[in-house]
C-alpha cells in the first residue's frame, strides 16, 4: 500500500471505462442492479423468481454433465443412466441433482405463478411479463416431460406412449401426427432420440431466451409488490422512486439468504431422499422400458398429475366428439387458461391484501383444486376418484371464468397511495 | 436525389413481394425438417411383416410370450368354443359389436369374431385410449372390475374393459375396439402378420 491516491483513475477504473467504450457493461449494472429500484416490502412470496433462476442453473450445470455419459439409443440408454448412477465419479449425485431439480423447478414455479395471483402481478402494465412466464411454464412443461422419458425406464415408456396418443385424439390428423411426432409405428429409439434433440438442445434454448426476455420485461415496467401499489407515482428529485430500493445490494444480498436457505432443503432431499418416495423416481422407471408390458398403475411424475386428473375426469363423449378428445381439450385449455387472466380480473385493485372476501375464497378455492386434483391424479382410477376428479375441475375453471363477474362485484377496500 | 418524395406506394409493393417470396422460401425450407420426422427408411424396415407360430396354442390361452410387429404387442387369442357362442349372444354392453367402425379392422375380420378364423382372433394388443397395453383375462369369473365378467381384456391404466374379439364395453374412456392387424394364415399354424395376403 505504498501507493499515494494522485486522483488518477486506477487501473480497474481505466479498464472498465476501456470496455464501457465498446459494449454498455456500466450502463447495463446500473439499468438493471444498482439502479434498478424494487419496491421496499418484497415479502416471501418474492423469492421464488431468483430461485427459478437459480434451479435453471442447476438444471442447465447438471445436465450437460449427464449429456457426458448418457447414450441416446435404444439398448443403451437405461443402461447409461445406470452406469451414470454406479460408475461415474459423483454420478449419482450429478443425476440426482438434475432429477430433483426437475421437481424443485417446477415447484418454485407454481410458488411464483401463485404469488403472481395472489398479489395481481399479472395486470397492467404487466400482462407481456405475465404471457412471456406463461410461455417460460409450457417450455419448462414440455423440457420435464421430454427429460422424464430420456431414462428410458418403463414408466418413462408408457408414460411417454399415454402422452404421445394424445395427439391421436385429434380429429381427422391425428393417427398421421401420431407417426410424425414417434417418426415410428410405437415409441422407438427414433422417439428417444428426437426427444433427446428438443431436451439438451432445442428447448433449454428456447428457455434461456424467454427467462431473458422475462427479466428484460420486468425491469422495463417495474416490479408490482405485496400491496399492489405503483411505486413510480412518487419519486424523489432524482427520479427514483420514494419506496423503492436499489436492487442491489439490497436485493441481492436478501436474495442470496433465501437461496442458501433453498439449497440446504435441496441439497437435504438430493442426499436424503432422492426418489421422494416414488414421487420424483417411480419404482416401474428401476425396470428397463418394455414396449409389451405397461406397468400396473401409470401416473405422471407429480407436477403434471392436478392436469392428468381432469384428463382423466372427461368421461363422456360430447357434440359427436369422443371423450378421449375432450379429454386432451380439458387438459390444454387448464393449462393455458391462466395466460389470458390479465383481461378476465376486472377487479379495482390488484393485490389480494386489498380484495374482499370473494376474491380471497376463490383464490382459496383454487389452490385447493389444484392439490386435490394433484392428488387425484397420482391414484388408480375408480368411480368415486373420477366423480371428486370432475367436481374439481369445474371448481378449477371457476375460477378462471367466473372471474369477470366476482372481481367486478368483490368489495375491496382501498388501496393506499404509497406502500404503508 | 434530396428533392425527391418517397413513392410509398412503391415501397409497399416492394415490402409486400419481399415479404410473400420470403415467406414461401422459408416454407419451402421448411419441408425437410418437417419430412425429416417421418418415418425413416430404417423405421420402414423394421415395421416389415412379422411370421407368428401358433402351433402350441391351446383353446382359452393368449400367445406367449407376446410377439411385437412395429414394435406393438400382438394378441393372438384362441377362443374355446363355448366363449364363441358368447361373442354372438352377449353383445348388449358393446359399443360397436358389429364393428361398424372400418378403420379399425380390414373386412374380413367384419364378423362377431372380428377374425378370419372364428377361434383364433388376432389383435393389437394397445387400448384405443391412450395406448397403455391391456392384460388378459381369458376366464370367466367375477373379477375385481367386473363381477360379471365374460372374458376378455382389461387395461389398468384406465379401466377400459374389452372382450374376447377385443370389443370395448360401453362406458369406458376407451372409443374404439381393438385394432386387428392385416394378417393371413400362411399354412394352419403360421400368421403373418402386417400383410392382407400372400403377395405375388
Amino acid at each position: 500500500m505504498a501507493e499515494t491516491d494522485t486522483g488518477a483513475p486506477g487501473r480497474l477504473t481505466r479498464f472498465v471505462a476501456w470496455l464501457d467504450e465498446r459494449m454498455p457493461l456500466t450502463e447495463t449494472i446500473e439499468y438493471h442492479a444498482t439502479k434498478y429500484y424494487a419496491p421496499k416490502n418484497f415479502n416471501f412470496w418474492y423469492y421464488f423468481g431468483v430461485l427459478a433462476m437459480v434451479v435453471l442453473v442447476i438444471q442447465i450445470l447438471s445436465g450437460i454433465w449427464l449429456t457426458m455419459s448418457y447414450v441416446p439409443s435404444g439398448d443403451g440408454a437405461f443402461a447409461s443412466v445406470e452406469y451414470i448412477m454406479r460408475d461415474v465419479e459423483y454420478g449419482w449425485l450429478i443425476r440426482y441433482l438434475h432429477s430433483t431439480g426437475a421437481s424443485a423447478f417446477f415447484l418454485v414455479v407454481y410458488l411464483h405463478m401463485f404469488r403472481a395471483l395472489a398479489y395481481g402481478s399479472y395486470r397492467a402494465p404487466r400482462e407481456l411479463l405475465w404471457l412471456i412466464g406463461m410461455a417460460i411454464y409450457l417450455v419448462l412443461m414440455a423440457e420435464g416431460f421430454f427429460g422424464y422419458v430420456l431414462t428410458w425406464g418403463n414408466m418413462s415408456f408408457w408414460a411417454a406412449q399415454v402422452i404421445v396418443s394424445l395427439v391421436g385424439a385429434i380429429p381427422f390428423v391425428g393417427p398421421e401426427l401420431m407417426e410424425w411426432v414417434r417418426g415410428d409405428y410405437g415409441m422407438s429409439e427414433i422417439t428417444l432420440n428426437r426427444f433427446f434433440a428438443l431436451h439438451v438442445v432445442a428447448l433449454p434454448l428456447a428457455l434461456v431466451a424467454l427467462v431473458f426476455l422475462h427479466v428484460v420485461a420486468l425491469h422495463h415496467v417495474g416490479s408490482n409488490n405485496p400491496d399492489g401499489v405503483d411505486i413510480k407515482k412518487h419519486k424523489d428529485a432524482q427520479g427514483v422512486p420514494l419506496d423503492g430500493i436499489p436492487f442491489h445490494p439490497y436485493y441481492t444480498v436478501h436474495d442470496l439468504m433465501a437461496t442458501i436457505g433453498f439449497l440446504i432443503v435441496f441439497c437435504a432431499i438430493v442426499f436424503f431422499a432422492p426418489e421422494m418416495f416414488g414421487y420424483f423416481i417411480e419404482k416401474p422407471n428401476f425396470e428397463e422400458a418394455d414396449p409389451l408390458k405397461t406397468p400396473e398403475h401409470i401416473a405422471p411424475v407429480w407436477y403434471y398429475t392436478p392436469f392428468y386428473a381432469m384428463l382423466r375426469a372427461a368421461t363422456f363423449p360430447l357434440f359427436g366428439l369422443s371423450a378421449k378428445f375432450w379429454g386432451l381439450v380439458v387438459m390444454a385449455v387448464a393449462i393455458v387458461i391462466p395466460a389470458i387472466l390479465p383481461w378476465l380480473d376486472r377487479g379495482k385493485v390488484r393485490s389480494i391484501r386489498y380484495k374482499g372476501l370473494l376474491s380471497r375464497l376463490m383464490l382459496a378455492m383454487l389452490v385447493v383444486s389444484f392439490i386435490v386434483l394433484g392428488y387425484l391424479g397420482t391414484i388408480p382410477p375408480s368411480p368415486t376418484a373420477t366423480a371428486l376428479a370432475q367436481v374439481f375441475t369445474v371448481l378449477y375453471f371457476a375460477y378462471f371464468l367466473l372471474m369477470p363477474w366476482y372481481s367486478r362485484i368483490d368489495r375491496t377496500r382501498p388501496v393506499p397511495d404509497r406502500i404503508p | 436525389m434530396s428533392d425527391e418524395t418517397i413513392n410509398t406506394g412503391r415501397r409497399y409493393f416492394l415490402i409486400a413481394s419481399t415479404t410473400a417470396i420470403g415467406g414461401v422460401g422459408v416454407i419451402g425450407a421448411a419441408v425437410p425438417f418437417v419430412k425429416a420426422w417421418m418415418p425413416s427408411a430404417k423405421a420402414k424396415a423394421l415395421g416389415a411383416p412379422i411370421r407368428i407360430d401358433i402351433g402350441k396354442l391351446r383353446p382359452g390361452e393368449l400367445l406367449g410370450p407376446i410377439p411385437a410387429w412395429r414394435g406393438q404387442p400382438v394378441f393372438v387369442v384362441y377362443r374355446a368354443s363355448d366363449s364363441l357362442a358368447l361373442l354372438e349372444s352377449d353383445t348388449a354392453d358393446l359399443a360397436d359389436p358389429d364393428s361398424e367402425n372400418t378403420d379399425m379392422q380390414p373386412d374380413y375380420a367384419r364378423n362377431p369374431w372380428r377374425s378370419r378364423r372364428p377361434e383364433i382372433g388376432v389383435y393389437l394388443g394397445l387400448c384405443t385410449h391412450l395406448g397403455c397395453s391391456p392384460k388378459y383375462y381369458g376366464e370367466v369369473q367375477p373379477e375385481t372390475f367386473d363381477t360379471d365378467w365374460q372374458g376378455g381384456f382389461f387395461c389398468p391404466c384406465h379401466g377400459s374393459r374389452f372382450d374376447l374379439a377385443g370389443r370395448v364395453v360401453k362406458s369406458v374412456p376407451a372409443p374404439d375396439n381393438l385394432p386387428v392387424p392385416p394378417h393371413f394364415f400362411e399354412t394352419d399354424d403360421v400368421i403373418v402378420i402386417g400383410l392382407d395376403a400372400e403377395t405375388a
